[in-house]
C-alpha cells in the first residue's frame, strides 16, 4: 500500500469515519466495521465503455493486475485504465501509476466497472503530469447499488503542465471519487470537473483538493449533479492557494438538482487563500427542476418522464460539453443519455 | 367542438373560475376578454392541465374526450395547444430538438409514425421561412436570450409544426410591437381552418384587429358575463370593463 493513500482494506483501523472532517459525509466505518475477506479472482467480461477509442490498457480484476500497473506516456497516447470488480461481499485494492513525460499528450480513460454485490473496492492512482505535458482524465464509475467504493488519485502537475479531469459517477452504497492535485502552476492549468446522476438510495461523493503551490496557475472546476429518489450527492471541493502563489486564478462551481423530497445534497466548497494577489471565486447552488419548464414541455406533448429526462440531461450536459476530446466526449454523452 | 360547462377552478384554496360555460364550435375563433384578475390566464392553464389549477366542478369536453381526465401531454396529443403569454426559456435544449421531441411524442401517443430527422428539417425550414425566422436561431436553446417577438414567433412555429386542433392564445400580443404583432397574427390566421378551433384570450382589443373573432365573450370574476359578435370587443375598448364589474361582484 502506497504511503500516499492512508486506507488499507486489510486493516479496519485505517477506515475513515465521520470523525475525520474530510470524511464526514462519507462515513466508511458506518458501513464497514471489519476488514472484508479478500476477493477471489475474477474474469474480465465486456471490453469496457472506452474500448472503441483504442490505445493501451492497464486492467485490474478484483485488485489483481492483468499485465502492467505502471505506464509512462510520451507523444500522443491513449490509455484505458480499468478497475474491474466482480465480487460478492469481499474486498480488493488496486493501485496504478501513470506519468506523462514532458510534451506528452495523454488521454487517460479510467473506468470503475462493477458487477456482483456488496463488495468493497479501493482503487488508487498516482499520476504525474510533467512540465509541458497535457493529460485529459475521464473517470467513469458504474457500480452495484450496494457496493462500497473508494477511488483516490494523487496528481502532480508540474510547471506549465495541463491536467483536465471529468468524473462521471452514478453512486453506490458509498462511492467516493477523490482527487488531490499538487498544482505547481507557472502557467499550468487544472480543470477538475465532474457530474453525478444518482437514483434509488445511491450516494456519490466527489471530493477534490487542488493546492496551488506556485505563482500564475489556473484552476477551473465545474461540478453538476442530480439526486433523485432517496439518493445523496456530496461535493467537497477545496482549493488552497499557498503563500507565494500570486497570480493564481481559480474558479469553482457546484450546481445540483434535487429531484425528490427524500434526496439530499451536501456541498462543502472551500477556498483557502494565503497569497495576496489572486482571483478566486466559487458558486454553489442547489435547486429543483423548473416546474414551469416541465409544464411547458408537457403542454407541447412531451410526457412528464421524458420532459424530466430532457431537462436533467440539459442540466448535466454542460459538464460533458467541456470535455475537449471529441471521441471521449461522445462516448460519455451516449453513456449518460442511456442512463437518464 | 370545445364545450366547457360550469367549470370551477381553484388555485390553492382560492376559487378563480366560478361556473364558466362556453362553447367553441370547430372552425370558429372565439375571443375571451376581461379585466385583470378575471381568470383569463387560469382558463388557459385549466384547459391545458397545469398542475396547481384544480377543477373542482364542471366539465371540459373536446372532440368527445373529457380533457379534465387527461394529463397535459395527453391533452397536447389530443390537439390542445396553449400559446404562453411568457414562453418559458429552456437552457440546454436546442429549439429544434425540443420541437422534434414534442412532435414525435405526440405522434407516438396517437399511434402515428415518427417523423425522421431529414423530413423534420424540411418541415422546419419551410415553416421558419414563412415566419421570417432565422433558421440558425433554432439551433440555440429554446427561447434563451430570444427577444419577446422571437419567443412569440417560436410559439407560432411550434403551432405550425404541431398542427393542434384547439389553439388557446394567452395574451399573445403582450410585449409585441406592431410589426411583430402582424407577423404573429399572420401566422395564426394561416392556421385558421374548418377543423381548428381557437380561443383568443386578451385584455386589449388591439389583437382582434388582426385576428378577427367570430364571437367575443366577456370574462369577469370567473364567469362569462356577456357574449356577442366582434362589435362587443369594440364596445369594450370604448367603454372599458366597468359595467361588468359590479354585476359580477
Amino acid at each position: 500500500m502506497s504511503a500516499l493513500f492512508d486506507i488499507d482494506l486489510a486493516d479496519a483501523s485505517t477506515f475513515p469515519s465521520r470523525r475525520t472532517e474530510a470524511w464526514k459525509y462519507s462515513d466508511l466505518k458506518r458501513y464497514l466495521r471489519e476488514a472484508p475477506q479478500p476477493s477471489p479472482t475474477a474474469a474480465i467480461g465486456a471490453p469496457g465503455p472506452f474500448y472503441d477509442l483504442g490505445g493501451e490498457a492497464i486492467v485490474f480484476a478484483n485488485g489483481r493486475a492483468v499485465g502492467v500497473t505502471d505506464f509512462i506516456a510520451s507523444g500522443d497516447q491513449t490509455l484505458r485504465l480499468r478497475y474491474i470488480s466482480d465480487a460478492v461481499g469481499t474486498g480488493h485494492s488496486a493501485g496504478a501509476r501513470v506519468a506523462a513525460r514532458a510534451g506528452a499528450r495523454l488521454l487517460l480513460l479510467e473506468t470503475h466497472e462493477g458487477a456482483g454485490s456488496a463488495y468493497v473496492a479501493h482503487n488508487t492512482l498516482e499520476l504525474d503530469v510533467a512540465a509541458g505535458a497535457e493529460v485529459t482524465r475521464i473517470v467513469l464509475v458504474e457500480e452495484p447499488e450496494d457496493a462500497l467504493s473508494i477511488a483516490q488519485a494523487q496528481v502532480k502537475v508540474e510547471a506549465g503542465g495541463v491536467f483536465r479531469q471529468t468524473v462521471i459517477a452514478t453512486g453506490a452504497r458509498l462511492q467516493r471519487v477523490e482527487t488531490r492535485v499538487d498544482h505547481h502552476a507557472r502557467g499550468a492549468h487544472v480543470q477538475a470537473d465532474g457530474l453525478y446522476l444518482l437514483n434509488g438510495a445511491r450516494q456519490a461523493d466527489l471530493t477534490s483538493v487542488v493546492r496551488h503551490l506556485d505563482r500564475d496557475g489556473t484552476t477551473s472546476q465545474l461540478i453538476k449533479g442530480v439526486a433523485r429518489d432517496a439518493a445523496r450527492g456530496v461535493f467537497q471541493g477545496k482549493i488552497v492557494v499557498e503563500r507565494g502563489a500570486d497570480g493564481t486564478d481559480a474558479r469553482m462551481g457546484h450546481h445540483a438538482l434535487i429531484a425528490s423530497e427524500r434526496a439530499e445534497i451536501d456541498a462543502k466548497p472551500e477556498l483557502i487563500i494565503y497569497a495576496d494577489d489572486v482571483q478566486c471565486a466559487h458558486g454553489n447552488t442547489v435547486g429543483a427542476l423548473d416546474e414551469s419548464a416541465l409544464f411547458y414541455m408537457q403542454q407541447r406533448g412531451v410526457p412528464a418522464d421524458e420532459a424530466r429526462a430532457l431537462l436533467t440531461q440539459a442540466f448535466l450536459i454542460e459538464v460533458v460539453d467541456r470535455i475537449e476530446h471529441e471521441g471521449a466526449r461522445e462516448v460519455v454523452r451516449e453513456w449518460l443519455t442511456a442512463r437518464l | 367542438m370545445l364545450s366547457i360547462s360550469n367549470l370551477h377552478v381553484s388555485v390553492g384554496d382560492k376559487p378563480i373560475l366560478k361556473g364558466l360555460t362556453l362553447d367553441v364550435p370547430a372552425g370558429e375563433v372565439h375571443a375571451v376578454m376581461g379585466p385583470n384578475g378575471a381568470g383569463k390566464s387560469t382558463l388557459g392553464y385549466a384547459l391545458s392541465g397545469r398542475p396547481g389549477y384544480e377543477a373542482t366542478e364542471g366539465s371540459v369536453e373536446w372532440n368527445g374526450a373529457d380533457l379534465l381526465d387527461l394529463d397535459p401531454a395527453e391533452r397536447a396529443a389530443k390537439g390542445v395547444f396553449l400559446s404562453f403569454q411568457y414562453p418559458i426559456e429552456i437552457p440546454g435544449v436546442p429549439a429544434l430538438t425540443f420541437v422534434r421531441t414534442a412532435l414525435n411524442a405526440q405522434r407516438r401517443a396517437r399511434g402515428e409514425e415518427e417523423v425522421s430527422a431529414p423530413e423534420f428539417l424540411k418541415l422546419v425550414k419551410a415553416a421558419s421561412k414563412a415566419l421570417k425566422m432565422d433558421f440558425d436561431m433554432l439551433k440555440r436553446p429554446l427561447n434563451v436570450g430570444f427577444s419577446g417577438g422571437e419567443k412569440k414567433r417560436m410559439e407560432i412555429l411550434q403551432m405550425a409544426l404541431l398542427e393542434p386542433s384547439l389553439l388557446i392564445l394567452d395574451e399573445t400580443d403582450s410585449g409585441l410591437d406592431i410589426d411583430a404583432l402582424r407577423i404573429v397574427a399572420d401566422g395564426v390566421n394561416a392556421l385558421r381552418s374548418p377543423e381548428r378551433s381557437m380561443l383568443v384570450i386578451t385584455h386589449y382589443q388591439r389583437l382582434l384587429d388582426y385576428i378577427k373573432p367570430d364571437r367575443v365573450h366577456v370574462l369577469a370574476a370567473g364567469r362569462i358575463v356577456a357574449s356577442g359578435g366582434p362589435e362587443l370587443a369594440l364596445q369594450l375598448e370604448a367603454e372599458g370593463y366597468d359595467k361588468y364589474l359590479p354585476a359580477a361582484a
